[in-house]
């Protein structure tokens, strides 16, 4: 299972932060805190895995992380994940951001933190692997948005019918 | 007043700020408008409000006063609303919440009669708080969803029953019967979704699992498609067919196939086939053949597949790429117990592994070296082990240290290589070793009484060098009070030294003075200082500090007997004098500390003070010695009567007599004891095996013990017998033997 997804830029500021099992709010932010220091001390070429830190639950739990330009993104596990598997699913997630923002970068995170959210929830549910095919969640995406456009804009549409 | 921040605004607002305090004003500025906004504003902008009160949520600032806007947005009919009004809800609301209730309605709309994103987000938003409460009340609306045709909402359906049964288990019952008929779907989504739920169900019911046995064809069948079907962009990445899929097969099919021989037979030879064709030039391939692996060895597979499992754990093992090493380190780990020997033979690479500069490789390297010490390997492991203890990272110090203790203390090939080792893991890393590491040392050199010299020698050389470790301190200095007479003379096996008196006295009393050294210490140097005052002078009146007897190894425990033991000996008399000495021994008693002290401390001031009070005048006559009453239960009575004969002063007599007050009769009673191994007994046959009852004639037994060296002597009795129509076994050792028995 998914304990936490978080993202995070190399300053610690976070850019997401998504928790499947429930913490009070200073929890939240302190393993915010604490998951950044442990990742910053991480050199570039060593392995993508570390055990979690004191706040997150124990031994049971790792992080597994990816650093992308300017941002971390940062997957809390259990044992029940394969942690190779995971760090795939961490490339599909970016990937598809990549798809949706269209060269995705650190501001569209921070401008669009909702859209985000909503990318996300549809590769992870409830702290579950949902959906892996990049092309599925994009064409949904794009299907939701034009959803909202046309409930924002209802004049256009009709004019558009036409 | 300042109007309120459109959110692009508002953001680039709060990315301007250049301190805490500033982005804190910024933020709590545009909170008070968002508040105002919800509490009479436009409800067509509610949205925009509660996406500016998220964002600064993630920063951690309160948000909790937008908990309700979330209902309301919930309830409203436009998407945009229900979409923002969700994610507030996942992220702010939870069980411990009254409010989280309130959205159990609108989720039930949503469910039955939404559009598909919006059912989307329902389900989404259940999934991830929702309570064991509401799942129970929606229940059958996700069950009328997992059954409709649509692949988008039926996948998320799927893993809202995960939760669902998660969190109130008998709704496993509902859905249950409808996975078999899932897996014949085609959508990975809806596979993987089912794959999912079938294992939660697996792991909840042992009558689940034997229930889903039956599939194990089929998820063969599913696998073994993705396996050999070519190239496909639809799921693939980097050229395996979703990866992700094939891992969670796999995964199942190891829960399936555990235990089971026949469920074994069925995938073996597809876990076959995907052992040796996954191609791993990419990380998806491995992972897959990292899951594979583990199935294999987890299930009852061939004998040569197992082999060929973890070949391929050790072949990772030599992979360039740290995570595959990472992962095939921890997999191995996973596998040391069951299948030893042939994790074993990848040993000299897990060593390599120590090196490591990635903490998290070395940890886990650390791990499996520990887990693969036996005794053939010890003294080369030993060694990497300790090569590896001077350079590891802190945090991993502890836990290297005690694994050396501990194998070390297993599988140790001579005493001298084991004291060795203690020494160089308390010079080493002295600060991290567990309490127990000094006392079990003092034990252990305690009981190589040829290696006395040697051990005095190399502590005081290592003091000498360094005072600031407490564990090696404290040994050192309990060692050298002890022999610290060995230390004058040259040990062959040490470099030659010539110390003097005063530099030994010199060095006890620096640790003495020394601020590193903690209360407990000082009581180590104290009595060390003591000691050697009198052996060095030798002066033998202090009897006292004699040299003590060896105490069995039994740890805090021994501590105990060893403390009752004394507490129980007969009351010395207390004199003017002896009461002033007494005092002495009990405040060397308090510094000293409790599990820090050898539990040898505490017998031998007794027995010695007994000493001290007879040296001056002559021995006097032999008193008698009193009766003991030993044991007692529902009536039935041992005592035990002591005789000394005179002109035979090694022996001593006990008569052991078994007498029976109660109303049944006591049958087929045996009497055995023993005794430390320095003394003699000799059992003569007993009167008899049987006592009436109501004090019916006595059981009497002779136990001849025969002590020369005067040795403190110790008794266990083990009983047994019928009484009351019960078997009766008793073992217990006699804890106020008269010191008059045994001097």
């Amino acid at each position: 299972m998914i304990q936490a997804i978080l993202v995070f830029n190399n300053h610690g500021k976070p850019r997401l932060v998504r928790f499947y099992q429930r913490f009070p709010e200073e929890i939240q932010q302190q393993i915010v805190r604490e998951t950044f220091h442990l990742v910053l001390k991480r050199d570039d070429n060593i392995c993508n895995f570390l055990e979690g830190g004191s706040l997150i639950g124990g031994s049971d739990y790792k992080l597994i992380y990816r650093h992308y330009a300017t941002l971390y993104f940062v997957f809390c596990v259990d044992s029940s994940e394969s942690e190779l598997g995971i760090l795939d699913l961490i490339q599909v997630f970016v990937e598809t951001l990549d798809k949706c923002f269209e060269n995705v970068c650190e501001l569209d995170l921070i401008f669009h933190m909702d859209k985000v959210h909503y990318i996300l929830q549809e590769v992870v549910m409830g702290g579950m692997v949902l959906e892996t095919n990049m092309n599925e969640i994009v064409a949904q995406m794009e299907a939701q948005n034009r959803l909202e456009k046309s409930e924002n804009f209802p004049m256009t549409l009709h004019l558009s019918t036409r | 007043m300042v109007p309120s921040l459109k959110l692009h605004d508002f953001m680039e607002e709060i990315r301007g700020a250049k301190t805490q305090a500033q982005e804190r004003e910024v933020i709590q500025k545009e909170c008070a408008h968002i508040r105002a906004s919800f509490r009479d504003g436009d409800p067509l902008q509610r949205h925009r409000q509660l996406t500016k009160l998220l964002y600064v949520h993630m920063l951690g600032y309160p948000a909790h006063f937008g908990q309700m806007e979330c209902l309301k947005l919930i309830a409203s009919p436009r998407f945009i609303d229900k979409r923002v009004g969700y994610l507030g809800a996942m992220l702010l609301l939870d069980e411990r919440h009254d409010a989280h209730l309130l959205i159990t309605n609108s989720i039930k709309n949503d469910l039955s009669q939404g559009i598909q994103p919006v059912q989307g987000l329902a389900l989404c938003t259940l999934s991830t708080m929702g309570s064991a409460e509401m799942c129970r009340d929606l229940a059958t609306e996700v069950e009328k969803l997992l059954l409709q045709p649509g692949p988008y909402v039926r996948k998320k359906a799927i893993l809202t029953a995960v939760h669902m049964v998660r969190k109130a288990p008998e709704l496993s019952d509902i859905f249950l019967p409808l996975c078999a008929k899932l897996l014949h779907e085609h959508h990975h989504g809806i596979l993987l979704g089912t794959i999912t739920l079938i294992m939660e169900l697996c792991e909840r019911s042992p009558a689940a699992l034997r229930h889903f046995r039956k599939v194990v064809p089929k998820l063969v069948q599913i696998l073994r498609t993705l396996v050999t079907t070519g190239y496909s962009t639809e799921h693939s990445i980097s050229g395996i067919s979703d990866p992700f899929l094939q891992v969670q097969i796999l995964r199942l099919l190891r829960i399936l196939g555990r235990n089971h021989e026949k469920s074994s037979e069925t995938m073996n030879d597809l876990l076959a086939q995907v052992a040796t064709n996954t191609d791993t030039s990419r990380n998806a391939g491995s992972a897959v053949l990292f899951e594979t692996v583990l199935t294999i060895m987890d299930i009852h597979s061939a004998a040569g597949l197992r082999v060929l499992a973890v070949n391929i754990l050790g072949r990772f093992l030599l992979n360039s790429d740290k995570n595959i090493r990472y992962v095939a380190l921890t997999s191995l780990l996973k596998l040391v117990k069951s299948d030893h020997s042939a994790v074993q033979r990848h040993r000299p690479t897990v060593v390599e592994c120590l090196r490591e500069s990635d903490a998290s490789l070395s940890r886990r390297a650390l791990e499996l070296s520990l887990a693969l010490v036996n005794s053939s390997n010890v003294r080369s492991m030993t060694q990497e082990l300790q090569a590896f203890l001077e350079s590891c990272p802190p945090d991993l110090r502890a836990d290297c240290a005690s694994g050396i203790l501990l194998a070390a203390e297993r599988f140790a090939p001579t005493k001298r290589w084991h004291i060795d080792t203690i020494l160089h893991v308390l010079t080493t890393a002295g600060t991290y070793v567990r309490d127990d590491a000094v006392a079990n040392l003092t034990q252990l050199i305690g009981g190589a009484q040829e290696l006395h010299a040697y051990s005095v020698h190399r502590l005081y050389h290592a003091l000498a060098e360094d005072i600031s470790q407490q564990p090696l301190v404290q040994v050192a200095t309990w060692c050298i009070g002890e022999y610290g007479d060995f230390l004058l003379e040259n040990c062959e096996e040490t470099e030659p030294l010539q110390v003097e008196e005063e530099e030994v006295m010199a060095l006890l009393e620096k640790v003495l003075q020394s601020h590193m050294s903690l209360p407990a210490t000082r009581g180590y140097a104290l009595t060390a200082l003591m000691k050697l005052s009198t052996r060095i002078q030798g002066d033998t009146e202090a009897a006292i500090l004699e040299k003590m007897p060896l105490v069995e190894h039994g740890g805090p425990q021994t501590d105990e007997e060893a403390k009752e033991s004394r507490d129980d000996t007969a009351p010395v008399p207390t004199e003017p004098q002896t009461s002033k000495l007494l005092d002495l021994l009990n405040l060397l008693d308090d510094t000293s500390g409790d599990t820090q002290q050898p539990p040898s401390l505490n017998p031998s001031p007794e027995g010695a003070l007994v000493h001290l009070l007879d040296l001056p005048c002559a021995p006097p006559p032999p008193a008698p010695i009193p009766n003991l009453k030993v044991f007692e239960r529902e009536g039935v009575q041992l005592n035990l009567s002591f005789t000394r004969p005179p002109g035979t002063p090694a022996l001593l007599l006990i008569t052991v007599t078994t007498t029976n007050s109660s109303e049944d009769e006591v049958t087929h009673f045996i009497c055995q004891a023993a005794v430390p191994k320095s003394v003699q007994l000799q059992l003569e046959a007993p009167s008899g095996n049987t006592v009436p009852a109501q004090d019916g004639p006595p059981i009497t037994q002779l136990f001849r013990i025969l002590n020369p060296n005067k040795a403190p002597l110790r008794l266990k009795l083990r009983l047994t017998y019928n009484h009351f129509g019960q078997s009766v076994q008793e073992i217990f050792e006699v804890n106020n033997l008269p010191v008059k028995t045994w001097q």
